[in-house]
Formats: C-alpha cells, structure tokens, sequence
C-alpha cells in the first residue's frame, strides 16, 4: 500500500484502513464497468474468431481455423487490400493538408490561434451522417463541382465524381482531418523556434532545416495523427456506403453484413480482428518512435 | 503576425475545404423548390416540413433519453473512478484501461456488446444502446477529470482530512468544487457524443427505437431532399453552439486558475 497518497508524517492505522475502503469505493464501481461493457465484450466476441457459425446465426463452440483460411482467401484479401489502400491514401492527403495548416496555426498570434483552432473542432462535432451526406451534396452529377467547372467552361457533361474511389478517400479526409490537425499542431507547438533558426544561420537551407529539425521533432505527433485518421477510416463503413455507392467493400461494410445480414458472426469477428491488430501494431510503432524521441538515442 | 507568409494559403483553403460542405447545406436548406442541388427562391418550408416529421421527432426523443442516461452513469462512475486513480493508485495499467473504450474502434465495441447482449439474452433497445454509450462517455469524463486532478493541489485535500472531516465531506466540499467544471465538460462531452453516435446504436438498438442517427442514416441512403439540408442545418446550429459554450466555460475555468 506504498502508492495510497498519505504524504502527512502521523501514521495513522485507521485512516489507512478506510482509505483502503475508499480506494475500492472508488475504483471498482468504474472498472468493473469498463470490464462488463467493454473488456468482456470484445474478449468475447473475439474468441468467436475459433468458432463456427450456427446454422442460423449465432455461434457453435467447436474450434476451426476456418475464418482465418476464409480472411486471407483472394476476395477478401483483396477487400482488405483495398480498405488498407483506401485508408493509406486518405491518411497521407490528410497529412499532406493537415501538416502545413498545422504549422500555420502555431505560428498565429494567440487569440487567433483560438479561433483557428476552434474552427479546426466544430466540423468534428457535427453529426458524422450530416458531414458525409454534404459530399453527396457537392460531388453528385447536379452538385456544387459540377456546376461550376461546367459554368467556367471547363467541362460539358458532368464528371462522374461520387461512387468513385476518389469520393470515398476525399470523404474519410474530410472525416477526420481535424484529428491529424490536433496532434501535429500539438506537437509543432511545442517546438522551439530556435532550434530551427540555429539550423539556417549554420547555413542549412529551410528544407533541410524542415527535414533535419522541424519534421524529426514533430514525428511522434505526426504519428498520433495517422493513427488517428487510419484506424477509423479502416473500419469505416459509412463513407464507403454514402460516397462509395456500395461499389466499393471495405473490411468495415463486410464486418457490418456479417453481423446484421450474414449472421456469420465468428468470420465477422475475424475480420474486426484484423482491424484491432493493426491498431495494437501502429500504437506499438508510435510509442517506440516517441520513447526514442524523448530519450534522446539515435534517429 | 509573425512570418506566416505562404502558409496563409494551406490555412485559407483548409477552412474552405471544412466549411464549403457545410455552407452549401445550410444555404439549400432555405431552398423554396424541392431540389437538392438547385436553388428556386427562398422559404422556410423545409424547416415547417422537419417540424412536422413525427417519426424523426421520436428519433429525437429517443437520442436525447439515451445521451441524458449515460451521461449520468458516465459522470457518476467516470469521476468517482477518476478521483480514485489520480488520488489512490499511481497505475498507469489502470489509467490506460479506464480510458480504453475512448481509443477502441467503434465498430469492434459495437460487435462485442452485440455478441455480449445476445449471450446474456437482453432485449435490444435504448436501454442497451444507453448502457454502451456510457462506457466510451465515462472514459472520456475519466481523462478530463482526471486531467484536472493532477493539476490540483492535493494538500488540499489532505489539509481538510487533516482537520477532521471525513472522505465523503472532503469530496463534497473540496474537491468536487476543484472537478466541477471538469465534470461539466465531461458530461457535456458525454451528451454531444452520445446524441450524435451511429455505429454502436446501429448495432445495439432493437428494431423499434430509432435514435435519431439512425432515423438520418435511413434518410440519407434514399437519396438527397432539401428536408435533410434542413435538419443538417438544425444540428449544425446545435454543434455550433455547444463547442462555442463549452470553449468559453474551459477559457473561464482557465482565467480562474490564475
């Protein structure tokens, strides 16, 4: 009971023994929540991954390894290829956007820092439903696009802009921008100017200052916000749905059909397992690099 | 305005990238025609048209009592459980399981409470849907809270101890006034989220108890109206203003630190 906080120099017996009471008091109303709506869920459905389907749904508790064969055979390895394409694409234009707004915003005298900043969230908070359906908006045959690139001449029929891949990553950036902003603006701030400066007055140009200060520093917050824009937008289902027009599967949509429509569960929970294995890898990569990062060793 | 120099053009074109959308929204919501895409005079009929959607106003009705219930059970449970790690144990192990559900991927917790409710044979419906909110709402109320604890002063507390009240006076009377507007946030974080979350009421609700993300899903997959630009619009003056409160109360807990 070294770690109960009794910095006061009186050895108390008593107050010792209640508070052992209130720790417990405290703590396992709340984890025991955790634990029952979440711990034991997600065991449980992952462990469906060495079961067979019932006959009409649910779950017969004999092993296979048949979810795994049925994961990885050509269709749906070319699902998740395709989802991990996807996802890449809009996690680096998501980057590519994210990273330059982000250094904009830092270097923004305080007030309208806040303002920026504010701007960058209140998209987040808006129905996620509502911010995909605006693209339908914008991008269909009769939208916004359309419309004006064939009012400045540029086109004569409209281009064929939703249901496409394109649609699809554009709606997932659009998603999740403001969680790659947040991180690298997080991690750009805390920067030193000054490093920066020392690096061009030795005469590096301002790329490799960039390249040998700035983007090596700024690492672990670029980190953070892939992973924050990768692994939603892999098992998202949604995006693929409104934007994609159901001509474009992602691990998410087949999750989804297997659960509500299939009543496969166990190959679904297959499929979901895939998504959190990849998550545990990229939070693995993201700690090593930032624990690398803060101990000073080699970069 | 220190050397922003071309990186106002990144900045401009990103706020236009996130507000183009929602502008064309808002301003086709007014559209007196009944297309989607092309405006035809101005109205406010598609607002009249919302008022009097009765299944979307149950939807509404449903949201709110699920968004109302877990965030109960997320403050209550999610700032004892705060109070108790920042003050009772120094596990790092705890704290990242505590605030686990905020990282796990939806879809993954709306399977598992799927496979969960099943097992144990409970009806879908708000009920449950309510339940799994409250799990992802009190780990967000545990971060802010517990956020809010580490930067307190704990002699505070132990002052208070020190001079005879017992735990429960002490946290009524001192360190609840520290958390209050920490608690405030959190619950309104847990009430925004719950209100707009989709993929776990998707998956845990019965068939009879649209919340109102679920009634807009089936909307929109039917194609675009100028009724949902107005109900877009409606939600979007709700975010507005909840970000905007809750970014002035966090400035004024600020000011009221220093």
């Amino acid at each position: 009971m070294t770690d109960l906080i009794s910095s006061t120099p009186t050895g108390r017996g008593a107050v010792e023994r209640s508070s052992r009471w209130e720790r417990a008091a405290l703590l396992v109303p709340g984890l025991g929540y955790v634990s029952a709506f979440m711990a034991v869920p997600v065991l449980l459905v992952l462990s469906y991954v060495f079961f067979q389907r019932g006959r009409f749904g649910g779950v017969v508790y004999e092993f296979t390894w048949d979810n795994f064969a049925r994961a990885f055979s050509p269709t749906y390895r070319a699902v998740l290829v395709d989802s991990l394409v996807i996802a890449g694409a809009a996690t680096v234009l998501a980057l590519l956007i994210g990273y330059p707004v982000a250094y904009a915003i830092a270097m923004l005298p305080d007030r309208l820092r806040t303002i920026a900043l504010v701007l960058v969230v209140i998209p987040f908070w808006t129905n996620f439903l509502v911010r995909t359906y605006a693209w339908i908006v914008l991008l269909s045959n009769e939208g916004l696009v359309n419309r004006s690139l064939e009012r400045i001449g540029v086109i004569e029929d409209p281009l064929t802009l939703l249901y496409t891949r394109g649609a699809v990553v554009v709606g997932l950036v659009y998603a999740y921008l403001p969680l790659m902003i947040l991180p690298l603006y997080a991690s750009i701030s805390k920067l030193d100017p000054e490093l920066r400066e020392a690096a061009t007055n030795l005469g590096a140009s301002r790329f490799k200052a960039f390249r040998t200060v700035t983007w090596p520093l700024t690492l672990p917050g670029v980190l953070t916000g892939c992973i924050f824009v990768f692994v939603p937008s892999l098992g998202n289902f949604i995006v693929p749905e409104l934007l994609g027009g159901g001509k474009f599967v992602m691990v998410g949509n087949v999750v989804r059909d297997q659960f509500l429509k299939a009543r496969d569960w166990p190959f679904g929970a297959t499929l979901a397992l895939v998504l959190i294995v990849v998550l545990v890898a990229l939070f693995f990569v993201q700690s090593r690099v930032s624990r690398r990062l803060s101990t000073g060793g080699p970069s | 305005m220190r050397s922003l120099g071309w990186l106002r053009l990144p900045l401009a074109l990103c706020m236009l990238f996130l507000y183009l959308p929602i502008a064309v929204l808002v301003v086709m919501s007014f559209n007196g025609g009944r297309s989607a895409f092309t405006m035809d005079g101005l109205s406010l009929r598609w607002y009249t048209k919302l008022a009097g959607n009765g299944d979307l106003l149950t939807a509404l009705g449903n949201s709110l009592l699920v968004a109302t219930g877990a965030t109960l059970i997320a403050v209550v449970l999610g700032t004892t459980l705060a109070v108790g790690l920042a003050r009772y144990t120094r596990s790092s192990t705890l704290d990242a399981y505590a605030m686990a559900p905020a990282i796990m991927p939806d879809l993954v917790l709306a399977i598992g409470l799927l496979a969960f409710y099943s097992l144990i044979s409970m009806t879908l419906g708000l009920f449950s849907v309510m339940l799994a909110h409250a799990v992802f709402g009190m780990a967000f109320v545990v971060a802010v809270v517990r956020a809010r604890l580490v930067q307190a002063d704990p002699a505070l507390e132990e002052a208070s101890r020190d001079l005879g009240a017992g735990a429960l006076t002490t946290f009524r009377r001192v360190t609840l006034p520290t958390i209050a507007p920490a608690v405030i946030a959190g619950a309104l974080l847990t009430f925004t989220l719950s209100l707009d979350e989709f993929v776990i009421a998707f998956f845990t609700n019965g068939p009879t108890t649209p919340t109102l993300p679920i009634s807009i899903y089936s909307m929109v997959r039917f194609g675009v109206t100028p009724e949902i630009n107005a109900l877009a619009t409606v939600l979007l003056l709700v975010s507005f203003t909840v970000v905007i409160a809750s970014a002035r109360l966090s400035r004024r807990t600020e000011a009221l630190d220093e």
